[in-house]
């Protein structure tokens, strides 16, 4: 009751259907070439169209390949999704950012960098970490192609509303603990299912703290606990961030904007129907041992004895095992998980001065072409190519392995991804997931290294 | 696709295994197709679990034994039966499209992800949710007679053991079940709501 998610959530209640779902109002959506197809042809099927045009962008990013994009894309399959999407937004009058546009990334990095997500918006995409989008103070979540084809058409969802819940996180983050540790920990301690049905809200002077890119990381991974969504009320360092991008209100619009977007928060009174709580001295650079994301522990942890055998077959390991010292064969930089400027900051922080490993194969792919110009504009470019790194152009990569980036069969990657299940980054591929600064360590030590022993 | 529901009596295929997500159930690598072809889909269910790298089928996976290998049809292996959290990860519907392909009416679990369960809904495969004792004693029932049946009965809401007799009632909001008895989709209905939309539009 009286929670930041009941208010967004109440104000875009267009109908409440007698023991159903409520039709809910979107402000926007975003499409990407993967999930899209079906729900067009859904359109032309039933001879409709987009019921409001003006608040839907398309963009390509799943198959996207992360060189050579001035040229054709040469899996013919790949193409011919990505030729699709671009066909059906210009058939149904849709924004359209294609390869090799400026505003081309990851849906997800693209949305918040472009002041396309705003606070207190309703945001859906056929895509499940649309959740990241919450870091704006919006109410964002992920949804399947038929419930695209809903939007599309009617710019309305049916949908029951889900319970709320707030996560605390009080204190100062240690040495080497980044927002992606922060969600590693909070998902090892409520597992890949600890908030299905559950909308959440983080709070606590931990979050509060949190850079915005910074906060999209740790909302793009709500949905790896099992949330629907999660967010964080805006303040003023949502204010700053969207304050001058290209599609944020501005001069008049965005004064009336801040005003409102003050009002977005949860009540001293608020009722969450759970609630809990973390206390930031207790997280540690975090690594993933097992096949989903929950499955994770301190870096300088063990394996615990309760894992799933399955699990550990297909990973190699043993339980009551350490992976420090343990050899790596690639390491994955990006995704909209950690794509961010902030994240190539902080890699290039960490092998400044050292040298990428020869067997190791690393893959640097920011998560948009802005992301791209402000690693150069900073000259994080020189820094990371003086260590042995290249920076490649901007998609989803190798987070799904639907372009040509896929980790072989038995292999250990290091990522910056969200999930870790198996095949994810390839058939039979293994994922250990983590943060830039842990995934650096790696790539200059060739071996599973603890960042705090690599820091001043 | 759209297809009336009534009552569903069938054997069952079992995987007692917990935290089974949409990229097992359909890999990032099918995900290219550009048309709803749930043939296609359905071939591809599992892919990695069913099939090695040559496209040989795994002996030891649950489809390839000779007491579960049989396609679906009327009566035959319409149930799968999972353990708990299943459809957990990627909002992927090629999950939905793939098991409704290869020929599911239904997914008995304890627990199903939120995003999964819908996409399920909205390809009229429905999610039945039932308790841990009733999925646990389920997956004896199946292990000693691989031709034991359950009864999905929509009307009723009550799913039932036809082994052990054990009944539980289901959950399904009065709006789907009526969608589902009647091949009716969500789309459907928002179609008819325009003049709500505008009126919400205005107001604002």
């Amino acid at each position: 009751m009286n929670t930041l998610f009941d208010k967004i959530w109440d104000s875009h209640v267009v109908s409440l259907i007698e023991d159903g779902p409520t039709q809910l109002y979107i402000d926007r959506l975003y499409c990407h070439e993967v999930t899209s197809p079906q729900a067009f042809d859904g359109l032309r099927s039933r001879g409709i169209k987009c019921l409001r045009p003006e608040k839907i962008f398309c963009m390509p990013d799943h198959n996207t390949p992360t060189h050579d994009q001035d040229k054709p894309i040469e899996d013919p399959v790949s193409k011919k999704q990505v030729d699709t999407l671009e066909r059906n937004a210009a058939e149904f009058g849709l924004a359209h950012f294609g390869m090799m546009n400026p505003k081309n990334g990851i849906i997800h990095v693209v949305g918040p960098e472009r002041g396309l997500s705003l606070p207190g918006m309703t945001i859906v995409c056929g895509d499940s970490h649309t959740s990241t989008h919450g870091a704006m103070g919006a109410v964002a979540f992920g949804i399947g192609t038929s419930e695209v084809e809903m939007v599309l058409a009617s710019q309305c969802i049916l949908q029951q509303k889900p319970k709320s819940m707030r996560i605390s996180v009080e204190g100062k983050l240690g040495k080497g603990v980044t927002a992606k540790d922060v969600a590693l920990y909070i998902m090892s301690k409520l597992t890949t299912s600890g908030a299905t049905g559950y909308f959440v809200e983080y709070a606590g002077s931990t979050v509060r703290s949190l850079s915005m890119e910074g906060r999209l990381t740790l909302c793009n991974l709500s949905i790896e606990m099992g949330a629907r969504g999660g967010f964080i009320a805006p303040d003023e360092t949502t204010f700053e961030y969207i304050k001058g991008r290209e599609y944020a209100p501005a001069g008049e619009d965005w004064d009336k904007a801040v005003e409102y977007w003050k009002t977005l928060k949860s009540g001293e009174d608020a009722v969450f129907d759970r609630e809990v709580a973390f206390d930031a001295a207790d997280i540690a650079p975090m690594i993933t041992y097992g096949t989903n994301p929950g499955m994770g522990m301190a870096i300088d942890g063990t394996i615990p004895e309760d894992t799933a055998q399955k699990s550990l077959d297909y990973m190699g390991f043993e339980a009551g095992q350490s992976l420090i010292g343990m050899p790596i064969d690639y390491v994955f930089l990006g995704a909209c998980t950690n794509g961010r400027i902030e994240d190539f900051r902080a890699f290039a922080s960490m092998v400044k001065g050292r040298r990428k490993v020869d067997n190791v194969t690393a893959w640097l792919v920011p998560g948009s072409w802005m992301v791209k110009e402000q690693i150069e504009a900073e000259g994080l470019d020189k820094v990371l190519s003086d260590a042995g790194f290249a920076i490649r152009q901007p998609g989803c990569s190798a987070c799904l392995a639907m372009n040509d980036d896929k980790v072989p069969a038995g292999k250990y990657a290091v990522s910056t991804s969200n999930r870790n299940f198996e095949g994810r980054q390839g058939p039979g591929a293994r994922t250990l997931l983590c943060s830039p600064l842990v995934a650096a360590a790696a790539a200059v030590t060739g071996v599973i290294t603890d960042p705090r022993t690599l820091m001043d | 696709m759209k297809q009336k529901f009534d009552i569903i009596q069938s054997t069952c295929i079992p995987l007692p295994l917990e935290n089974v997500d949409t990229d097992q159930i359909i890999p990032a690598r099918f995900l290219k197709a550009t048309t709803r072809d749930e043939k296609f889909f359905g071939d591809n269910l599992f892919r990695d679990w069913r099939f090695d790298k040559d496209g040989n089928p795994k002996t030891d996976f649950v489809f390839n034994q000779p007491d579960f290998c049989q396609a679906p049809a009327e009566g035959v292996h319409q149930v799968l039966v999972a353990g708990k959290n299943f459809g957990s990860g990627s909002s992927r519907e090629h999950a939905a499209w793939a098991i409704a392909g290869y020929g599911f009416r239904v997914v008995i679990s304890s627990f199903f992800a939120d995003i999964h369960k819908n996409n399920e809904l909205n390809n009229f495969v429905l999610p039945v949710v039932v308790s841990e004792d009733f999925l646990t004693e389920l997956f004896a029932t199946i292990k000693d007679d691989p031709m034991a049946q359950v009864k999905v009965d929509v009307p009723a809401q009550v799913v039932t053991n036809l082994t052990t007799g054990r009944s539980e009632s289901f959950e399904i909001n009065g709006y789907k079940k009526y969608c589902l008895l009647n091949a009716l989709d969500d789309i459907d209905y928002l179609l008819e709501q325009k003049a709500k939309i505008e009126a919400f539009e205005s107001g604002r």
